[in-house]
């Protein structure tokens, strides 16, 4: 069977169960719909929470970055991954004992105040909407390649699938679909893998695979080898990167702090029973992502070798069939610079003759090993799963964001429950076309945006929860003040050197590279404007009033872990 | 202070103690070894592996998810020392 048939196959088959359980764990009370009803079980939350935070960036981006970056990739790795050592031991507990549905409820709770509430609500959208565009943009990407449809009639039913079980079952019916949706990206990326790490190196266990030596009988150890090629060819060497130690510092810590402070990852532990069962969920959700993050490197690896091996000085008239597949998607482009008939891919941009997007070297990936239709063809199913989960626990962040914070909070306190229950839908529908939109008609900055997402996250709620939660003494004035001139300083530093908005536009931002504060990357500035929130907030705290007393009260209240009741919005 | 305060104040030093002793790991393996020391490290090999490097896009994840299981159970026990268990 050919490729395309398995890709339909694999892909009716993965959605009819997503929509079979939609349809079986549809929401009845806001309860539900915000949190699931409280009641996940700490091994589904932490595969829920997987799915949910593994986007199609890890999926599909993620492995091709490394390819490309080597050891600088390491900064995805441990940022995206220590993130939740964060989470478990520093948020994770509190906010599941302070029992509410949402972060902005954390927040304007916690900090006795509607502005701080607004804020937060603001940064929550700000994060989430441009998180959600990349998201149905990989559907897109997926449904073009494998099925042949064409990438605006890929989002529409990407848009569809999602619209259908996020509206319908909210929290409740994106957890269950999320599980599966785990299950299916797991076995989708670790089935490749494997074959792979078999392949060129004789043993199974990809992320011991990527350390052995080649099974072509050379003894070369895969690595040792990959750092020969780059350098033969005039890239860095694999394993030691050109990014500044400083840099690469920062950006963990901005991914670190950013991933604690993720509004879509956070709410997944208000969903789990007790304080203790939120703890746990934390370690499964980092031991199940972990499985992935452990191998993207070795795909990295395996794909690169692979790649350079299979193109470079090879005549274009003898590349395989993947090769003019991705040629018309406009994601390799081959220009024959020095007309002789071979591709010359080398660093120097005078010479190289071979474009490649970063993203297509997972999808491609099973192709250029030569694996079978069907693994093939998983991988599109697992890109997709991959895409719609995160999606759909966004477009709840979102949702909730509207019904429960804007609505319920601040506009129209007394509307009734049903009544709260539609204007979630109402808005989860808005955001899903909003989002759609942004799918189909991608503005320039949506990729650069979403890697930034993580520094605004770090600049403006970590640093407000956390304190929050240890900081006792910490009133509304030092928190606001906080979170506001965080994010502003990100969003500064974000449209100076990634934009280049006040020096002339984007040709501009190469230039300005020297002129980066400490040497740090728009990138990584999310740890700078941090520090500057923690630093603000406490002394803004120290000339301003205490909070009061029943604020007092409930910070101690939340460092205690028994008595955790439903999670409620009253 | 009541007895249930004082009780309350004991638990949270513990569990705060605890929080610093595993974060020092999670700064150690992640920024000391991937990052700050990694080119000392890479001086060392394990296999085919670089051990700074093996640490940035390996090693770190691993402790990162015992750090998280060690603190479960820590926490669990202390939980249950106090009382404040449901």
């Amino acid at each position: 069977m050919s490729v395309q048939v398995w890709t339909y196959i694999l892909v009716g088959i993965t959605f009819s169960i997503y929509i079979g359980i939609a349809i079986w764990s549809r929401a009845g009370s806001t309860n539900e719909f915000y949190v699931a009803g409280g009641g996940v079980s700490p091994l589904a939350n932490g595969m829920a929470t997987a799915a949910d935070w593994m986007s199609a960036a890890s999926f599909i981006s993620m492995a091709g970055i490394i390819a490309f970056a080597g050891y600088d990739g390491s900064v995805y790795l441990m940022g995206w991954t220590g993130g939740y050592v964060l989470l478990a031991l520093l948020l994770a507990p509190y906010l599941r004992k302070f029992g509410k549905f949402t972060v902005p409820d954390f927040i304007g709770d916690r900090y006795y105040s509607k502005t701080a509430r607004l804020v937060a609500v603001l940064c929550a959208l700000l994060v989430s909407f441009t998180y959600v565009a990349g998201q149905m943009q990989g559907v897109g990407l997926v449904f073009s390649r494998f099925l042949e449809v064409d990438m605006n009639t890929g989002v529409i039913i990407g848009m569809v699938i999602v619209l259908f079980y996020a509206v319908l079952g909210g929290m409740k019916g994106i957890t269950y679909t999320q599980v599966a949706q785990y299950c299916v990206l797991i076995f989708a990326f670790m089935v490749p893998a494997i074959f792979i790490s078999f392949q060129m190196t004789g043993n199974p266990i990809p992320q011991l695979g990527m350390g052995s030596t080649l099974s072509d009988g050379s003894g070369v150890f895969l690595l040792d080898k990959l750092d020969g090629l780059s350098a033969e060819l005039g890239f860095e060497e694999y394993t030691s990167g050109s990014k500044s130690m400083i840099d690469v510092f920062a950006i963990t810590l901005a991914l670190m702090a950013g991933t604690a402070g993720l509004p879509h990852v956070i709410v997944r532990f208000f969903t789990v029973k007790k304080v203790k069962d939120a703890r746990k969920s934390a370690g499964w959700a980092l031991l199940l992502i972990a499985i992935l993050y452990t191998t993207a490197p070795a795909v990295s690896v395996f794909a690169r070798t692979n790649m350079i091996d299979t193109v470079n000085n090879k005549p274009y008239a003898e590349m395989p069939e993947w090769f003019s597949k991705w040629e018309i998607t406009g994601l390799i482009a081959f220009d024959d610079k020095n007309g002789d008939g071979k591709i010359q891919y080398v660093a120097d941009e005078k010479v190289n003759e071979l474009k490649v997007n970063r993203d297509i070297m997972v999808l491609a990936n099973p192709e250029i090993a030569n694996l079978p239709a069907w693994v093939i063809a998983l991988v599109a199913a697992g890109g997709l799963a991959a895409a719609l989960s995160t999606a759909a626990g966004l477009l709840l962040v979102i949702s909730s964001s509207v019904s429960h914070d804007l609505i319920k909070k601040m506009v129209k306190p007394n509307i009734s429950e049903k009544g709260e229950l539609w204007a979630a839908r109402g808005a989860a529908t808005v955001a899903v076309i909003i989002a759609g939109y942004f799918g189909i008609n991608p503005p320039g900055f949506v990729a650069a945006v979403v890697a930034l997402a993580f520094g605004l996250a770090a600049a403006s709620f970590f640093p407000a929860i956390v304190l929050g939660i240890f900081y006792k003494k910490m009133n509304k004035e030092g928190a606001i003040a906080g979170m506001v001139i965080g994010i502003s300083l990100m969003l500064f530093y974000m449209l100076k050197f990634k934009f280049g908005i006040f020096d002339g536009g984007k040709a501009a931002v190469a230039g300005l590279q020297k002129d980066w504060w400490f040497g740090i990357s728009p990138e990584g500035f999310g740890s700078v404007a941090m520090l500057v929130n923690f630093i603000v907030s406490i002394v803004i705290m120290k000339c301003t009033p205490d909070p009061p007393a029943k604020v007092q009260e409930i910070t101690e209240n939340i460092r205690i872990p028994s008595g955790a009741g439903e999670a409620t919005g009253h | 202070m009541s007895e249930k305060q004082k009780k309350a104040t004991a638990y949270w030093k513990e569990n705060v103690r605890y929080l610093f002793i595993l974060l020092t790991i999670w700064f150690l393996v992640s920024y000391g070894a991937g990052i700050l020391f990694k080119e000392t490290l890479d001086n060392f090999k394990i296999g085919g592996f670089k051990l700074g490097f093996w640490f940035a896009q390996q090693g770190a994840i691993y402790v990162f998810v015992i750090l998280i299981f060690v603190y479960v159970r820590l926490m669990n026990k202390l939980d249950k020392k106090y009382g404040y268990t449901d």
